[in-house]
């Protein structure tokens, strides 16, 4: 069995995700970020930022649902129990703050098979409500024995 | 300018994730896979135990190379990364690093997260803009 490559290309709706201070915390709590701008609105204002601000790796969590549609979908034939995360890369800008709403969209940018294994590629570009780029991510994924 | 040149190395960042960090990880982050958080479930399936969200450890990587502007989340510009092995809770995770490029106020960073000699994360490239 080969991979199918006629997806390349495709774009999922945009996915919205509302940010909110005390997921921001959670979140900040559970990958050890200990700078305060992530937990105390002041601080967060005191260094210049808009106001409470998210760790950079919080991207994945506003992503995660625009990525997730794109993943499951029968078009792109992914077979979740053999998939492995391959390699990841996100490129910042805009710091992402408590009450803004991003928005994400997905396109399969790479389908290609290599040693026996499928390589599904995936970019997100994600948004903030004034329109300003806060990540885009480039997600690998491998299948093995497709 | 910085005074860090290409070849220097970047402070060690450590951290023993505890049992039930996976389950506050898959609460933060979203993802419930029960490979992260059911260690029965993670055995049918062929591994040791319940292992790391590879994010999990990418974000380790991101704070070890964010330590050279003192934490602050403006400064890491990119983070590139390859999982290239397991990772297991009750284990030490070491991040370091390399300055690979220097310039101005920004170095790319190379760096390396293990447990042990298994090196979880390798090939990883920072790019940090220095205070």
């Amino acid at each position: 069995m080969a991979v199918r490559t006629e997806a390349i290309g495709k774009q999922w709706d945009p996915a919205t995700y509302e940010v909110g201070a005390e997921k921001i915390r959670e979140f900040a709590d559970a990958v050890g970020a200990a700078n305060p701008v992530h937990r105390d609105h002041e601080a967060a204002r005191s260094a210049g930022f808009r106001d409470l601000v998210a760790p950079p790796m919080f991207c994945v969590v506003y992503s995660a649902r625009a990525m997730a549609p794109a993943i499951l979908d029968p078009e792109i034939g992914i077979n979740l129990a053999a998939m492995l995360h391959g390699s990841q890369e996100f490129d910042w800008d805009e710091p992402v703050c408590d009450g803004d709403v991003i928005s994400t969209t997905a396109t399969c940018s790479e389908i290609y098979e290599k040693d026996g294994k499928g390589f599904y590629v995936f970019e997100t570009v994600s948004t903030n409500q004034d329109g300003a780029e806060t990540v885009r991510g480039t997600w690998t994924n491998i299948v093995r024995g497709v | 300018m910085t005074d860090l040149k290409p070849g220097d190395s970047i402070p060690e960042l450590k951290v023993t994730p505890d049992k039930y960090l996976p389950h506050r990880y898959a609460g933060a982050s979203g993802d419930f896979n029960p490979i992260h958080i059911d260690p029965e479930f993670a055995r049918q399936v062929g591994l040791p135990g319940n292992i790391l969200h590879g994010l999990w450890m990418m974000a380790q990587v991101a704070r070890g190379s964010a330590q050279l502007a003192a934490g602050d989340p403006r400064a890491l510009k990119r983070l590139s990364v390859q999982f290239r092995g397991m990772g297991f809770p009750e284990q030490e995770l070491v991040v370091s690093g390399t300055i690979k490029e220097a310039d101005g106020d920004r170095v790319v960073v190379d760096t390396v997260a293990a447990q042990g000699e298994n090196q979880v994360i390798r090939n990883a490239e920072a790019e940090v803009q220095l205070p």
